[in-house]
């Protein structure tokens, strides 16, 4: 595996790193232009589509390794993290990127983002928010309101929201960004400053779902720019991300954590030199 | 398979002892040094590890069984029980059987040995241990054991000497306390009157090298030795040793060993390394297992080889995690949704654990296909004396998609069902693999023949595939066969050539290879056979059940199966052999 040609950088437009399967989305899905994003963003990272893995569970927002041309990995829900991380273990030399949904992410995936963020290793998480089960058409998700009226939990769920940049900062994300799905230009800068920053960077994008979550539309008009610079300090990130609206958009954390240490394959000893413990 | 073990070998009755006590009082130790000296003395044998529920501390016993030929079963009851003390020991009676030819050996300063091993008839014979360490400053309680044990086997006491040699980590000085104590354990075995008569090994010049290795390192070196270099997983009784013997190994030839957050993340960990390209493996015991489920249908879906070691235990939920069972059998061949075909694999011996494992990755690699293997707690987490398994040469070979194919397809229907995979870093040949059904470009799909292809073509590759002779170890003739697999087959070996030597014609196939089912193999196995007795360790007869359901056994193909966590024992197979051979 190391020893495949490399493409010339060069080639690496937004448009090289779409394929061309035709995503199941509703018209308006924000997450149309979360993928549009990501395009741009490895562009500007100049890797080509085959250096690059992208890597899904379920729902709506983790259909989009297909609709790139990187090497994509669609598992099952909730476990994206686990599959990137025993990619970027096993393949140091790849960039990992991993995209899901709320759901995904926040609730049957709840223990492996928190150990993701735990363990640091040099991935970028994408998640697409939307405060709803899409693809089951409308249940609520971690981050639903508590009193969302839905057909599974009529009159609402009564359970607080889950902070997901909060957690990231508590359990030791490296690098923690709010985005906006309709701002795909500022999102790409984002994701970009995400894939560079080494360790474990969660970027967390809101992204309108207009079918069950129509009032999402007004997104547009609420988010603005974070007042404040991105900081190295969890503790005052995560007041500040306590404290505010849930709107304010840019990267928040950068930390400087040394990222989980990647094996580079060096063997000192064959295996036939294992079996030397085992001789009587 | 070329294993090192001739199916055929059946251990001499050898000599058997139990060495007990309380935790701390280095009963382990001594096991392994006696087994270590008779490997020296040019002998072979087997230790089991038993111990009470605590942590730390409790009851403990080694059961080791010596012998001038391979020993892969304990044998139905023990010649000696020397218990440094008596403290629970009590409840070991069930593992330990003793009879009247037995002897127990317990220190007097201890109290008399409990009456549940005195009323076996055995004989005892007092041996003062405490107050002889305790005299000899620096030595241990275990030295004088040890020094008694390996007398009453016969072996020189030169080997017992090196074998503490090989092993001492300590000063000059407590290596003299402990040879001395060794010594005075081994003249008291030789003073006692009448002298205690028990099988006695032969000294046989060691000429080829042995190992001293556990199942589970075993299965570690093999699947290291098939390729495997990534492996994520969660500690699991009895599985947590393989893991901790690959975690150094693997760091030295250059992979990597993640501890997971949990089994679900383990299976999708090396899902996910595997999809990078590199051979993967995870090891864990049923419950885990169980948690795997879905992680292993994403790699059969996806077409993205894994292994996963088994280390079977008394089921089902938490069960007996210590103890050895084969019931997670029917989940192994069976326990996934939707149609999923799968490979699973059984090792027969401690020995073959490295053999079958090493198999298991070259299987797994060659079919895309995740493999099971079947170990159990008996063959991980016993030490055995063996020949060193000879390295069958099979190494993960995955057919890989050459780069700049514009026609390429992930999922192609290829003639043998394997489709060449593009790995990571390929140019030009780029998918998204997928635990959605897919069309043959590895885009989703719904479609009805889209499914129907890609089911038929994960089938096919693993039905075609020439898994070759190592599916069973088959030997014997006779219209009568008894069919086992994996860990029990070594009991069922030895009950074979007792019901043979009674004059009783018979085959014996112990089956390696459970899924896919080697029908034809199998039906070529038992031409002209009549009677069919499916011999395992579980309780509802899954093996028997799995036979029946996927292959036409002859007519009433009889069951014989009992849970754990007792062993089967050679005596009672032979036996249950004998009657059912009477009945028919």
């Amino acid at each position: 595996m190391n020893d495949v040609a490399i493409a010339p950088a060069a080639a690496c437009t937004p448009a090289s790193f779409k394929s061309a399967v035709k995503p199941v989305w509703c018209p308006g899905c924000g997450d149309y232009s979360v993928l549009s994003a990501i395009t741009k963003a490895l562009a500007i990272i100049g890797r080509p589509p085959h250096e690059v893995g992208v890597v899904s569970g379920i729902g709506c927002s983790s259909r989009i390794p297909a609709y790139t041309s990187c090497y994509g990995f669609h598992g099952v829900h909730g476990r994206a993290l686990a599959a990137a991380t025993g990619l970027k273990l096993a393949r140091p030399d790849l960039t990992v990127l991993v995209t899901g949904g709320d759901g995904d992410g926040y609730s049957i995936g709840g223990n492996h983002f928190m150990h993701a963020c735990r363990r640091n290793v040099d991935l970028t998480y994408i998640v697409m928010d939307n405060h709803v089960y899409g693809m089951t058409k409308g249940q609520p998700s971690p981050t639903t309101e508590p009193d969302w009226d839905s057909k599974l939990q009529p009159g609402g769920t009564q359970v607080r929201v889950f902070h997901p940049l909060v957690v990231a900062l508590a359990a030791g994300a490296n690098f923690v960004a709010r985005a906006f799905a309709g701002d795909p230009n500022g999102t790409a800068a984002i994701i970009a400053q995400a894939i560079r920053h080494p360790g474990f960077s969660f970027v967390e994008v809101l992204s309108p779902c207009i079918t069950f979550r129509p009032e999402q539309k007004e997104w547009k008009s609420v988010v603005r720019p974070s007042p404040v610079a991105a900081t190295d300090d969890p503790a005052r990130a995560a007041r500040l991300v306590m404290t505010d609206d849930g709107m304010n958009i840019g990267v928040l954390f950068a930390g400087n954590r040394p990222q989980y240490p990647l094996n580079q394959g060096k063997a000192a000893m064959g295996v036939a030199d294992l079996e030397a413990e085992f001789r009587i | 398979m070329n294993s090192a073990t001739p199916t055929t070998a059946v251990a001499k009755a050898g000599v058997t002892i139990a060495l007990a006590g309380s935790g701390g009082s280095g009963v382990m130790t001594a096991g392994t040094l006696l087994l270590a000296a008779a490997a020296k003395a040019g002998a072979y044998g087997l230790m089991v590890r038993t111990s009470g529920p605590q942590i730390r501390g409790g009851e403990a016993a080694a059961l080791v069984r010596l012998a001038g030929s391979p020993v892969e079963t304990l044998g139905d009851g023990f010649d000696l029980l020397l218990a440094i003390d008596w403290s629970n020991t009590h409840r070991f009676a069930d593992e330990v059987p003793l009879g009247a030819g037995s002897v127990i050996v317990g220190d007097p300063d201890e109290g008399e040995p409990p009456e549940v091993f005195l009323a076996t008839g055995a004989r005892y014979v007092p041996l003062t241990m405490k107050k002889t360490a305790k005299a000899l400053k620096g030595s241990w309680v275990n030295m004088v054991a040890l020094g008694f044990a390996g007398a009453l086997a016969g072996l020189p006491q030169q080997a017992l000497e090196d074998a503490v040699r090989d092993d001492w980590k300590r000063g000059d000085e407590a290596l003299a306390a402990n040879l001395a104590a060794l010594a005075a354990g081994y003249a008291a075995e030789r003073g006692v009157t009448p002298p205690i008569a028990v099988p006695q090994l032969a000294h046989v010049a060691l000429h080829t090298p042995r190992w001293s290795i556990t199942g589970n390192e075993a299965a570690g070196f093999g699947a290291i030795r098939g390729g495997v270099r990534y492996v994520a997983a969660y500690p699991i009784t009895p599985a947590t040793e393989l893991l901790e013997w690959m975690a150094p190994a693997l760091a030295k030839v250059g992979g990597t060993l993640l501890q997971a957050e949990d089994e679900l993340a383990s299976i999708n960990m090396i899902v996910g390394g595997s999809f990078g390209g590199v051979p993967s493996l995870t090891a864990t015991a049923g419950p885990g297992l169980a948690l795997m489920a879905e992680g292993i249908g994403l790699a059969v879906a996806s077409e993205t080889p894994v292994v996963v070691v088994d280390v079977m235990r008394g089921g089902p939920s938490t069960g007996i995690p210590a103890k050895s069972e084969q019931s997670d059998l029917s989940f192994a061949v069976s326990g996934l949704h939707g149609d999923a075909p799968r490979l699973v694999v059984a090792p027969t011996s401690i020995s073959d654990c490295a053999t079958t494992t090493q198999w298991a990755v070259y299987l797994a690699e060659a079919l895309q296909a995740p493999a099971i293997v079947l170990s159990d707690q008996f063959l991980g987490q016993s030490r055995a004396i063996i020949d060193p398994p000879a390295d069958s040469g099979l190494r993960a070979k995955r057919l890989t998609a050459a780069a700049n194919n514009p026609d390429y397809k992930r999922y192609r229907n290829t003639e043998s069902g394997i489709s060449p995979m593009a790995i990571p870093g390929t140019p030009g040949v780029t998918y998204t693999a997928d635990g959605l059904e897919h069309t043959e470009a590895a885009v989703p799909s719904s479609n009805s023949k889209d499914h129907r292809l890609q089911l038929d073509k994960r089938e096919r590759k693993l039905a075609l595939f020439d898994y070759g002779d190592a599916w069973a170890d088959i030997d014997g003739d006779g219209d009568a066969a008894v069919i086992t697999f994996g860990s029990t087959s070594a009991a069922v070996r030895e009950a074979v050539a007792r019901a043979r030597a009674d004059g009783h014609k018979l085959r014996l196939i112990a089956m390696r290879l459970l899924a896919p089912l080697q029908s034809d193999k199998l039906a070529k196995a038992l031409e002209g056979v009549r009677h069919v007795m499916v011999i395992e360790q579980n309780h509802g007869a899954q093996f028997w059940r799995y036979l029946r359901g996927n292959f036409d056994l002859p007519s009433k193909p009889v069951s014989y199966h009992r849970p754990g966590p007792l062993p089967l024992r050679p005596g009672e197979l032979h036996q249950a052999i004998t009657e059912w051979r009477k009945a028919a």
